[in-house]
């Protein structure tokens, strides 16, 4: 591949998006949120179950590109077994570390496959796809916090 | 493809382009030389420009006039009594009236300068609000840009008004059996595209603008895509209002054109107001310029309008009708080919006469943005989202479209890079 591009589509990212894990719409979620990103029309839904402040279950479904697919996919793996300030800690570091070209997320997080869509980047138009799961799960958490419904969440705020 | 076989599929009833290189079948583009962009390089590749849709490339003759004007004439236009200011002056009324040669039209009052085909639509239609009523109607198409749906959406909220849309039909023309029962004596616009941005469908305006007029409705055409790439007589399009953008063919950015009947323009109310646009100003009062000026509020964006004429003198001597044939060969080329691709959606009529320069695509097997992306890796440059047409996309039934759009330096050679390109995307897709 030329020019990053397998920086950005690394094969664990393709795999996400080919098989996304979480996909499978929970019967009765505590926690749901929406997030769009209105320059491109990319949308996803979110939705958690929790036990407590742990999260058991979580579904991610996009309609959107492969990195949007893929990031929605890895989030809906990585949440499962966190408690939701773990998971907004999570999202937090891994905004920072998308506008940081040298920050790397920290090993203590046990950020898996988020490591791969790192590469993002080095291609600013697409930093938005990799955020917009993770913008809507900050939003899911404190919806969830603060006990109200979820807004939707959009990349342009 | 054998240049045997590219002959033999050429679109029924295109004549050969005009520019060919090796036969009849294939072209280099035309005046390639003439645009020093496309002498640059995108990530280390040849640039393929597939985006003039979304703005054409400038000759060198249009940025040279660019720069020349803040060179050598640079002055406020209308008001000045030195020498710069009856240049500039005397450049941005010579664009006008080079417009209006260029489209037909006899007055060049007929041509309000604007800064793009949006400035243009939102005059026509914020322009129009004192004439309209709680429940009247304005009828628009199902295949409108956001800068033609947007302004009329935000009137009728404004003003009451009840807005109607003329079907887009599957084959992605407009659903004319609609238009009786659309249009009422109720209808006091009817707004819509000559070229669709996304589909490429050409619209029959002449037609519906009769039956608008039949109801006394007021026509406002959108040429954003057409002008500079067919021919466009503003009288035959039978429009009240058209608008378009400089850049779209092969102008400077930032410049724009309301071209009106002297009927329709005077029903127009100024939607901006301050220098330039008045007559007599007391402490609490103001009377309005004439057509156009009172629509000119503000310092123009001069340097353009002293540039644009020189995209115009290129169309001319190419013609504006060997530029469409061009386009048309392009098209016909590029829809055969990503045919042939196999499992790509392509939108609108798939006679390329019957459209404008352009191709949308939708692959179910890899995302409109990852494959412009992909594209882009290869030098190859595409749009791909919803082409500020989103209600269209709906219809459409996909989030996003890929779009490869032409321009008179486009090759055939272009078309190939492209589906080279998305055999690219969808080898990394693993497809």
């Amino acid at each position: 591949m030329s020019t990053g591009m397998d920086d950005l589509y690394r094969e664990v990212i393709l795999d996400h998006h080919r098989r996304p894990r979480g996909a499978q719409a929970l019967a009765h979620p505590d926690a749901e949120a929406a997030g769009k990103n209105p320059s491109c029309g990319d949308e996803l839904t979110l939705q958690l179950a929790c036990d407590g402040d742990r999260i058991r279950e979580a579904c991610v479904v996009t309609r959107g590109c492969a990195i949007a697919t893929a990031s929605g996919s890895i989030l809906a793996e990585l949440v499962v077994g966190r408690t939701l300030d773990e998971a907004r800690r999570l999202a937090d570091a891994f905004r920072a570390v998308l506008h940081d070209p040298a920050g790397e997320l920290p090993d203590e997080l046990a950020p898996g496959d988020l490591d791969a869509l790192t590469g993002v980047r080095q291609f600013p138009m697409r930093v938005k796809c990799a955020v917009l799961p993770w913008i809507t799960l900050t939003e899911a958490v404190a919806a969830r916090t603060e006990g109200r419904v979820a807004a939707e969440t959009t990349t342009e705020a | 493809m054998t240049a045997r076989e590219r002959s033999l599929s050429a679109p029924a009833g295109v004549e050969p382009c005009a520019g060919q290189r090796d036969g009849c079948e294939r072209c280099g583009g035309l005046a390639r030389e003439r645009f020093p962009i496309l002498r640059r390089a995108v990530h280390g590749l040849p640039l393929v420009y597939l985006d003039s849709a979304a703005t054409s490339q400038k000759p060198e003759q249009v940025i040279g006039a660019e720069a020349r004007y803040y060179r050598e004439h640079n002055a406020n236009v209308h008001r000045g009594m030195h020498a710069l200011a009856a240049e500039a002056t005397d450049l941005y009324e010579q664009c006008r009236r080079r417009v209006g040669r260029f489209l037909g039209v006899t007055r060049p009052e007929q041509v309000v300068t604007l800064r793009g085909a949006t400035a243009a639509l939102n005059l026509a239609a914020g322009g129009l609000a004192h004439r309209l009523r709680p429940g009247d109607e304005i009828l628009v198409t199902g295949m409108e840009h956001h800068a033609n749906l947007v302004p009329w959406i935000a009137l009728a909220r404004r003003e009451g008004l009840v807005l109607r849309h003329i079907p887009v039909a599957d084959g992605g023309e407009l659903d004319l059996a609609r238009l009786p029962d659309l249009l009422s004596d109720r209808t006091r616009v009817v707004a819509l595209t000559h070229v669709s941005n996304v589909l490429g469908t050409i619209n029959p305006v002449a037609e519906i603008a009769a039956a608008a007029h039949r109801r006394g409705a007021l026509v406002v055409v959108d040429a954003a895509q057409s002008v500079g790439h067919l021919p466009v007589s503003f009288a035959e399009l039978g429009a009240d209002l058209l608008a378009f953008s400089a850049h779209k063919c092969y102008g400077p950015m930032g410049l724009g054109f309301l071209v009106g009947t002297p009927e329709a323009l005077a029903q127009l109310e100024p939607v901006e107001f301050g220098g330039e646009m008045i007559e007599t100003v007391t402490m609490d009062a103001a009377t309005w310029a004439p057509v156009p000026l009172r629509f000119e509020a503000g310092t123009p964006h001069v340097a353009a309008t002293a540039a644009f004429p020189a995209a115009l003198d290129l169309i001319e001597e190419f013609t504006v009708e060997r530029l469409r044939t061009h386009e048309i060969s392009l098209t016909g080329y590029a829809w055969e080919r990503l045919s042939a691709l196999g499992g790509l959606n392509l939108y609108g009529p798939a006679d390329p006469a019957a459209r404008g320069g352009l191709v949308s695509f939708h692959d179910p097997l890899v995302h409109a943005h990852d494959l412009a992306q992909l594209l882009d890796a290869r030098g190859v440059a595409v749009r791909a989202g919803h082409h500020c047409a989103q209600p269209l996309h709906r219809r459409l039934g996909v989030a996003a479209t890929a779009r490869a759009s032409f321009g008179l330096y486009n090759s055939h050679d272009d078309v190939d890079a492209l589906v080279d390109g998305i055999r690219y995307a969808r080898s990394v897709f693993g497809t």
